[in-house]
């Protein structure tokens, strides 16, 4: 699997004198098995740029390629497309409605045509992915609690068995550690069915600490698209972009700006406290 | 007694308790959940605390108390002194104690930026010319005097919570509760959000208590509360908290990540002391250890 945007420009309110340029000839890549991360302050247009990657939205000019064919060609199957690139949108939990877990895991893939127990296996497959057995399948998705609700929403999404997998904030309101839950999970995703992320997230610490390529949008364009020590490098252009980096980068800059020959491409705590060890160690010697 | 007993109270619980039932299929009453376990707070007038605790700890429905959204099943609690059970203080209560939610677009129905932040004032039956006024001083004291004509549709999310911040001061309350009001928003708009409210504690004096899941943002508070299974599991200051780092990771929280690292700097074995709250401390502190 790989997904492929090229020379995307999206425009909204053409024709009215509100007309906004909200993608500016966007070309990624993202390929399969990648973990992406994708951030860019409120407005960025991270949002506008997901939805073009399911089909939700058409793009104004440009194209895009699923394993190479353009997904506006004629004939393209873009029912078939939706269910390959599944997207968890914000608080998916206000989306759950039937009665039982089970059954609200099931909607989807019935949607898509499955027979009753084909759709309960794949939903079965996709609750267990997302760590809720048996015990679960017959609770109304009410009595959960809220990272339980969510996991359901998005066990909802992989019943349908997507390659791809987008999710945006899905950490937004948990507590820590809800919010590592989920984000292991994710990351659990891609390593045991191999489905291919892409998490939209206003936590850099988050991004850092899970992510092997980060996306940054500013203003409908991207920014960078680098490892994500790479882009932490440029805090000072992030922070002007209304974003920021993890709070270790700082320290590790700062701790740099005193004279301490310390490394300053720490992203992570494992990471600070071993550079700034080491640091310690060689001002000792020398 | 300190001083500290001498300044009035802005809340106080006294062995708080909600439960609430829950009913199975046929509308029985199929157990009761307690969601507030005897709770007792007492927030001092111009204070800044924050109250932790993991999803369902009980923090939302403690802060619904406190301007009279919900009523306690056993237990009192007074806003200034008025006992929000009495139906004859809900208004006062009210005009005394705004809340912040977590989704500013719920928050926000004007359709341009002055009249929204006009909207509590004018529901109170504040005379015409003083809505203006306060209006006026409410967007100035979050740094939003200059969108006052915009629309908030057009707004970012830091700067749509900062209005619904402004909304709530031109009631003129004494005391802001906000709930989770970073949840939805980029680092900027998070940066902005707390500004605002520390601006507000400090300039105004107004009484804030800071629910949230994003450590960093209350290392500056007066007091810290955590909540456990509806009761308060620690208190103390941001230090005193952060410094039982395993503690509060098996409450399901976390410690700013500066907290953390030198947490982790000191395990293997360098000289800091525990709850290092700011990136300034740490690097002073690794800066005299270098030094040595």
């Amino acid at each position: 699997m790989s997904i492929k945007l090229e020379g995307i420009n999206y425009l909204y309110g053409q024709g009215t004198e509100m007309v906004s340029h909200a993608l500016k000839n966007i070309n990624i890549e993202i390929k399969d098995g990648e973990f992406v991360g994708l951030i860019g302050h409120t407005g960025s247009g991270k949002s506008t740029l997901v939805q073009h990657l399911n089909g939700l939205i058409r793009p104004t000019e440009g194209h895009i390629y699923f394993d190479g064919q353009d997904i506006y060609a004629e004939g393209y199957d873009m029912k078939k497309h939706r269910s390959n690139v599944g997207l968890v949108f914000q608080y998916p939990e206000h989306q759950l409605f039937e009665v039982d877990v089970l059954s609200d895991v099931c909607f989807g893939p019935k949607n898509l045509g499955l027979k009753k127990a084909e759709a309960e296996e794949q939903a079965k497959k996709a609750l267990a992915l997302v760590g809720m057995d048996e015990s679960y399948y017959k609770r109304s998705p009410f009595d959960l609690s809220g990272g339980q609700k969510r996991r359901v929403a998005i066990a909802g999404v992989l019943a349908m068995k997507p390659q791809m997998l987008i999710l945006d904030e899905p950490t937004a309101g948990l507590d820590p550690q809800g919010r590592k839950e989920i984000l292991e999970l994710i990351s659990g995703l891609r390593e045991r069915a191999g489905i291919t992320i892409v998490l939209v997230s206003h936590s850099m610490e988050d991004v850092a600490e899970y992510v092997d390529r980060i996306i940054v949008m500013n203003k409908g364009s991207v920014a960078y698209d680098a490892a994500p020590k790479e882009v932490f490098a440029h805090y000072e252009e992030l922070e002007e972009m209304g974003l920021a980096a993890p709070q270790v980068s700082y320290i590790v800059h700062k701790l740099r700006a005193k004279g301490l020959p310390v490394e300053t491409d720490a992203i992570t705590i494992e990471e600070a406290a071993r550079d700034i060890l080491a640091a310690l160690a060689s001002k000792k010697k020398g | 007694m300190s001083i500290r007993d001498n300044i009035k109270s802005i809340l106080k619980t006294d062995k708080l308790v909600y439960e609430y039932k829950q009913l199975d299929e046929e509308g029985n009453v199929a157990g009761v959940n307690r969601a507030i376990d005897e709770v007792d707070l007492d927030v001092k007038r111009g204070d800044f605390v924050a109250i932790l605790g993991h999803n369902g700890s009980g923090k939302s429905t403690l802060a619904k108390h406190i301007n009279g959204m919900l009523f306690p099943t056993g237990g009192t609690v007074w806003v200034d002194g008025l006992d929000t059970q009495k139906e004859e203080n809900i208004w006062e209560v009210r005009q005394r104690a705004g809340m912040v939610f977590q989704n500013p677009d719920n928050q926000i129905i004007g359709q341009v930026v002055e009249e929204d932040v006009g909207f509590g004032p004018e529901n109170l039956g504040v005379p015409t010319e003083e809505i203006w006024e306060r209006v006026e001083e409410s967007l100035r004291a979050v740094g939003m005097y200059e969108f006052r004509k915009h629309s908030p549709n057009h707004l970012s999310g830091g700067q749509k919570q900062r209005v619904s911040i402004a909304g709530v001061l031109a009631m003129h309350p004494m005391c802001i509760v906000f709930d989770e009001p970073t949840a939805m928003l980029d680092p900027s708009g998070r940066k902005e959000v707390i500004r605002a409210a520390r601006g507000l504690n400090q300039v105004e004096g107004i009484t804030v208590i800071l629910i949230t899941h994003y450590m960093e943002e209350i290392v500056y508070a007066d007091k810290v509360y955590v909540m456990d299974g509806g009761r308060i599991a620690m208190e103390g200051t941001p230090r005193e908290i952060f410094s039982q780092v395993e503690k509060l990771q098996s409450l399901r929280l976390d410690v700013p990540q500066v907290t953390l690292l030198a947490h982790e700097l000191k395990k293997k074995g360098l000289d800091l002391p525990e709850g290092i709250l700011t990136v300034e401390e740490l690097t002073k502190e690794l800066v005299a250890i270098c030094e040595k």
